[in-house]
């Protein structure tokens, strides 16, 4: 059994295969199935109206309610309402509340409740965040999560490899952000439609845990079913006391089969920034000099981690957002808020004279919490640019690295963060 | 099925299908209401139940939101043709059983306000008013089950029933 990508490799072993290849359809158990406020009072009414009565597995199954939370006006508060009853009904392991929940893809690996070797599922499309951790992770809709929830398992159509290699030294200005829509500007919105997206190289090998979730992050943004990061010594170290379940490390093999290889010299890659209103519209930052912002969003399951905070506190700090800006800092998670307080970080951005919120997936698909008038601007290091995504359809969203919005916070115009 | 043309171009996300602002509802009736709000303000009050969308490249791409396909399919879209769909749609239209068409020649054959006909049992879309016609290739035996039982939570209870 050689001659296999992690990502078939994953496939293969949940769905009880010695091997499964690009095309091959399989119905495959899952780890975890999520669910958030949006998506999973759908999944619920499904479920209950298809006459089920138990889940498959209390402890399989996780509730994450964070896109309106806290709940902003009664329609919200009547679906949280729907995911607490359903929670509490079937004493799920994994239920938030607020002043607990964080920013799913933020919490679920911080928590230790994805891990390698896991297939997760969830009716969000960043799900694929968890392919970071050595995991195969893919967004479904409601009544794939409805069924999972119902018998644990989900169809899937196995798919192709594209492996992408970066090699070279990255740039002190740039991370996870910055090579994942360097990735996306290349390829396009649907340049990995379907597609799995195995991301190596020694660029890959060298980079934090938090910068390897930025990019598996936005792997659908290029259309991809999943991305994924061959799991190393940085995997070991970051599950190591946390995961709840057993890791089980997985690598694609030396001959396994590709459909393409991209391969990038990003020495000399600097930040990069997706401009309005595709997440394919990248150019280097220093292009976009004469852009000015009203907003600038610091947060979501994108980068909302504390290395994310640290990197936008250190560019703020004795500093103050540029007259008429407002500067929105979002922890993704309350372990993050706490360590962002005991580092002094939470000081810093309110001294500078930005807004730090309660978790919450907010103002990144114009749910509350910094909506946009017509004709308003933000930078924001979230992951989606269209039309109206975070307000008024003539509003527009340009996408940066964390040290890219805090540099534009304080100058009012997009900013290369080497020049404040 | 036949039916008259709504055309939208590639990239269609599910924002524009139906925007997050109306996402604290899960009320297909009421998502319906908004259906491609944000591309078209005055699309529902133009639209007739029975029509057809066609659209380019890449169609329903962004959010995993079902809400876009329900909401669909509450609006009494026919069905949606399309050069190509994003995945997470494509499976949530086959779950639900909103019917979809990939066919890229047709897509790009086909304007706004061309009568279709679409034969999803033979697999063929005919343009009406262009006289034109195209063969479909079949979903998987697998996709087709699902559709059959009239959506995924059906397929997976009559099974769970069978046992």
């Amino acid at each position: 059994m050689s001659s296999h990508t992690i990502t078939e490799k994953i496939i293969a072993a949940h769905a009880g295969r010695a091997e499964v290849n690009p095309g091959d359809f399989v119905y495959a158990g899952v780890d975890i199935a999520l669910g958030n406020d949006i998506t999973a009072p759908i999944a619920i009414r499904e479920f209950e109206a298809a006459g089920v009565t138990k889940v498959f597995d209390p402890a399989r199954v996780a509730l994450v309610p964070d896109h309106f939370t806290p709940n902003k006006d009664i329609k919200s508060a009547e679906q949280s309402k729907i995911l607490r009853d359903f929670a509490h009904k079937h004493k799920l392991t994994h239920y938030w509340e607020v002043g607990e929940v964080g920013v799913e893809h933020a919490l679920l690996p911080e928590q230790g409740v994805v891990g390698p070797g896991d297939l997760v599922i969830g009716a969000d499309s960043h799900t694929c965040t968890y392919g970071a951790l050595g995991a195969f992770s893919t967004g479904v809709g409601s009544t794939d999560l409805a069924a999972a929830m119902a018998i644990g398992k989900v169809w899937l159509k196995v798919p192709s490899t594209l492996k992408f290699t970066f090699t070279g030294t990255l740039d002190p200005w740039s991370g996870g952000k910055d090579l994942i829509l360097h990735t996306i500007g290349q390829i396009g919105v649907d340049g990995a439609l379907y597609r799995a997206m195995e991301f190596t190289g020694p660029v890959i090998t060298q980079l934090s845990m938090e910068d390897r979730l930025s990019m598996c992050n936005m792997a659908i943004e290029a259309g991809g079913k999943n991305g994924i990061v061959v799991p190393d010594a940085i995997t070991r170290e970051y599950v190591k006391d946390r995961l709840e379940r057993k890791a089980v490390y997985y690598t694609s093999d030396a001959d396994a089969r590709y459909e393409k290889c991209y391969e990038w010299n990003v020495t000399g890659l600097g930040p990069m920034v997706a401009c309005p209103n595709l997440p394919e519209n990248v150019k280097p930052v220093g292009e976009l000099k004469d852009v000015v912002i009203d907003q600038a969003v610091i947060g979501s399951c994108t980068n909302g981690r504390l290395s994310d905070l640290r990197i936008a506190a250190k560019i703020l700090k004795g500093r103050r957002v540029f007259k008429g800006v407002r500067c929105l800092v979002i922890p993704a998670t309350q372990q993050v808020y706490l360590d962002a307080l005991r580092e002094g970080l939470l000081e810093i951005f309110v001294q500078a004279g930005c807004a730090v919120s309660a978790p919450t997936c907010g103002p990144c698909l114009g749910g509350h919490m910094g909506i946009l008038a017509a004709g308003e601007v933000a930078i924001a290091t979230t992951n989606r640019n269209f039309t109206g995504r975070m307000g008024h359809t003539q509003s527009q969203v340009y996408l940066s690295n964390p040290a890219v919005a805090a540099a534009s916070a304080l100058t009012g115009k997009i900013t290369h963060p080497a020049e404040v | 099925m036949k039916g008259q043309v709504w055309k939208f171009g590639s990239n269609v996300n599910t924002d524009e299908i139906i925007p997050a602002r109306y996402l604290n509802s899960s009320d297909p009736a009421e998502l319906a209401r908004h259906c491609m709000e944000d591309l078209d303000a005055d699309f529902m009050k133009k639209f007739h139940p029975g029509e057809i969308i066609v659209a380019g490249e890449n169609f329903g791409c962004g959010s995993s939101r079902e809400h876009a396909p329900l909401a669909l399919k509450a609006a009494g879209v026919a069905a949606v043709v399309a050069a190509s769909f994003a995945r997470i749609f494509f499976r949530n239209a086959i779950n639900i059983g909103l019917p979809i068409v990939e066919c890229p020649a047709a897509a790009a054959a086909t304007d706004q306000g061309d009568a279709l006909d679409l034969d999803l049992a033979r697999g063929a879309v005919k343009n009406l008013t262009k006289n034109l016609s195209w063969p479909v290739a079949p979903f998987p035996k697998e996709m087709q089950d699902i559709i059959a039982a009239g959506g995924l939570m059906n397929f997976v209870t009559k099974q769970a029933k069978g046992k």
